[in-house]
């Protein structure tokens, strides 16, 4: 907390916390207002002498309605999650053997194979795309989740690796040591002793993880082109942006509609989540 | 119960030899102290003894078999680490029953052991306590406990009370004394604190840069050490070293350095023999100095000059310099001594240690 008088903390701490949270915020209140404001406000001219930009007087739901009766809105939400979650177990599962390995096991070569992973995680999906499109056409896995689920784990493993081998380097080797002569094998000390221990770590990766596959946006428009196929961020864009004309209030009820899950999740693990970026193990 | 054999053993990490031939039998029952500076191999030792190094060279035995290949989980051991290593997200009862879950032990069983060792440490009420709400000294109590309720053949104790603070630490020694005599279970343990090792181990081994200095019983290290590291590693304040050269007049052997002039009694001048004419270094104990001429004839007392005067109560140290170098003498709280006062100390010859200047070892 900022010592002094009271002036310097708002000076120095709650005028440029509340002028940050405002700029973060905004996009999201323009998003709600948007979605709840009605046609005939939405396309009024600016110079319109009763123009008011920041809130509604007739809020409406028809937009919400519509985008989920008059569009494949739902079967959306359900791809994107199917295939968040499933790249995402996927990608924890390699992460915590890989990283337990690099941060545990003497092999050759770990160092080596250690920023070998992490380059992968540097390579720019922008340039990927165009070799994976190839890979996935050859396997005829284009515009099925297949293609998301088996994709995004190219980026997401490195990260899940990292992160956790971070994590698990950061708890004491007495405590593996110790469980080894408990009777533990390697397998079984891991199980019982490590990833219980990981918990904070696991579930920050997992949350990132998810976050990532959900938002992800270049793999999703390239590899799945039928309607019904698509996940949120590109079925909102694509199919409510018809020509040149933007369905305004539809996007935003999708484009908030969309952020909801991983808000959820965010506020649900907080606690986990500060625990397992911090990295902090009390034996 | 078991002894445990040690032979031969190396261990080399990459380019450092941590470890050289150690041989060591640890007889069954026994509580023996691996002691020495930290670097020393000891711990290496150890570890090697639990399964947790690989063994470069030689052989270690528990009871009758060799185990330099089992994993750890099958010598029937268990260790106390210094750093006490609890399950953070156990509770202390299942912290002490996990080794037996992992050997699927009876639930009865289980409960039955975990309580009989919570009694012998006073921890009945921690149980359903976490790690971390516990103290410095609970938690050291929950790690002995984990160890006692597996009944194994040898415990192993890595530095179990470096973590305390110093009150406790004393209180948990005598504790952990008390638990082996009625335990009875073969037990090594290692420390860098030389009184702990006196003070618990039957045996002792002193070690230093990987090699074995000297194993015996606490006493016999103090009383009889067989080189200059041993005997200035064991016994505080640190014993008194100064090299001296040997002479022979008329008839009488000396010991002369700057500001002494000892005039040896035959029995020891006998041992010495050999060494005439050439320098030796010269031991003596503080707690073997008094103030005070000697009786005479021996002439076994030299000048000093008293720089500090630390009065710790029970005894007094009196840092003195005698010729060009220092001394300490731990003296009665009766003597009256101020600094810059020049007095006489006095000790028995038979007190004396002498040390080959060049090899270091006891003559």
């Amino acid at each position: 907390m900022i010592e002094g008088a009271k002036w310097r903390r708002w000076v120095y701490f709650y005028i440029p916390l509340s002028a940050f949270i405002l700029w973060l915020l905004f996009p999201f209140y323009w998003m709600l207002v948007t979605s709840v404001r009605p046609d005939r406000e939405l396309y009024r001219p600016w110079m319109a002498p009763n123009y008011a930009p920041f809130w509604t007087a007739h809020p409406t739901l028809e937009h919400i309605t519509d985008l989920l009766t008059g569009t494949l809105f739902i079967r959306w939400m359900a791809n994107t999650l199917f295939i968040a979650v499933i790249s995402t177990l996927i990608s924890l599962f390699c992460g915590i053997l890989a990283g337990y390995a690099l941060a545990r096991l003497k092999f050759r070569f770990a160092g080596a194979l250690g920023t070998g992973i992490f380059i992968t995680y540097l390579v720019p999906q922008t340039l990927l795309f165009i070799p994976l499109a190839n890979i996935i056409r050859n396997f005829q896995l284009g515009d099925s989740p297949w293609a998301l689920i088996l994709t995004y784990p190219t980026f997401l493993i490195p990260f899940c690796t990292w992160l956790l081998m971070g994590y698990f380097k950061a708890i004491p080797r007495e405590l593996e040591e110790c469980a080894r002569i408990d009777g533990a094998t390697r397998w079984k000390a891991m199980l019982y002793i490590i990833i219980p221990i990981a918990v904070p770590g696991i579930l920050s990766a997992g949350i990132f993880a998810f976050t990532l596959s959900w938002n992800e946006f270049i793999y999703a428009l390239v590899f799945l082109s039928s309607a019904e196929q698509k996940t949120v961020s590109v079925g909102v864009t694509s199919e409510l942006v018809r020509g040149d004309v933007f369905y305004w209030g539809q996007l935003m009820a999708g484009a908030l509609l969309g952020s909801i899950p991983v808000a959820f999740i965010y506020s649900f693990f907080v606690e986990y989540y500060v625990a397992g970026l911090t990295g902090s193990v009390k034996g | 119960m078991a002894r445990v054999l040690i032979r031969n053993l190396n261990k080399i990490f990459n380019e450092v030899h941590a470890v050289k031939d150690v041989n060591l039998e640890i007889r069954d029952r026994e509580f023996v102290v691996l002691v020495g500076p930290s670097g020393c191999g000891k711990t290496t030792t150890l570890r090697m003894v639990a399964g947790l190094e690989t063994i470069t060279s030689g052989e270690v035995l528990i009871g009758d078999t060799i185990v330099n290949e089992l994993p750890p989980m099958d010598r029937d051991i268990a260790m106390v680490f210094q750093n006490y290593a609890l399950y953070p997200h156990m509770s202390v009862y299942d912290n002490m029953a996990f080794g037996l879950k992992m050997r699927r032990f009876a639930r009865a069983e289980i409960e039955q052991r975990v309580r009989e060792a919570a009694g012998i440490l006073g921890i009945e009420n921690l149980l359903q306590r976490k790690p971390r709400q516990l103290s410095g000294g609970q938690r050291q109590r929950v790690a002995l406990g984990r160890a006692l309720v597996r009944h194994p053949q040898v415990f192993l104790f890595d530095e179990p009370l470096s973590n305390l603070d110093a009150k406790l630490r004393v209180q948990m020694r005598v504790e952990l004394k008390k638990i082996h005599d009625r335990l009875g279970t073969t037990a090594i343990y290692v420390t860098h604190d030389q009184v702990e090792a006196m003070t618990l181990g039957d045996r002792v081994v002193v070690m230093k840069d990987g090699i074995v200095q000297q194993v015996g019983e606490p006493l016999d290290l103090y009383n009889a050490p067989a080189n200059r590291f041993v005997a200035g590693f064991i016994g505080s304040p640190a014993m008194n070293f100064a090299d001296v050269g040997l002479a022979v007049q008329e008839g009488a052997m000396l010991a002369l350095a700057d500001g002494i002039r000892l005039k040896l009694p035959p029995a020891i001048a006998e041992r010495l023999r050999s060494h005439v004419g050439r320098q030796v270094t010269l031991g003596i104990r503080p707690e073997d100095l008094r103030v005070g001429p000697g009786n005479g004839a021996d002439g076994c007392d030299f000048p000093a000059i008293v720089e500090v005067v630390e009065r710790l109560g029970a005894q007094i140290l009196l840092d003195v310099k005698v010729g060009s170098g220092t001394m300490v003498a731990a003296v009665e709280p009766s003597v009256k001594a101020n600094v810059r006062e020049q007095l006489r100390l006095a000790f028995d010859a038979e007190r004396l240690h002498f040390f080959d200047r060049a090899s270091g070892n006891a003559i």
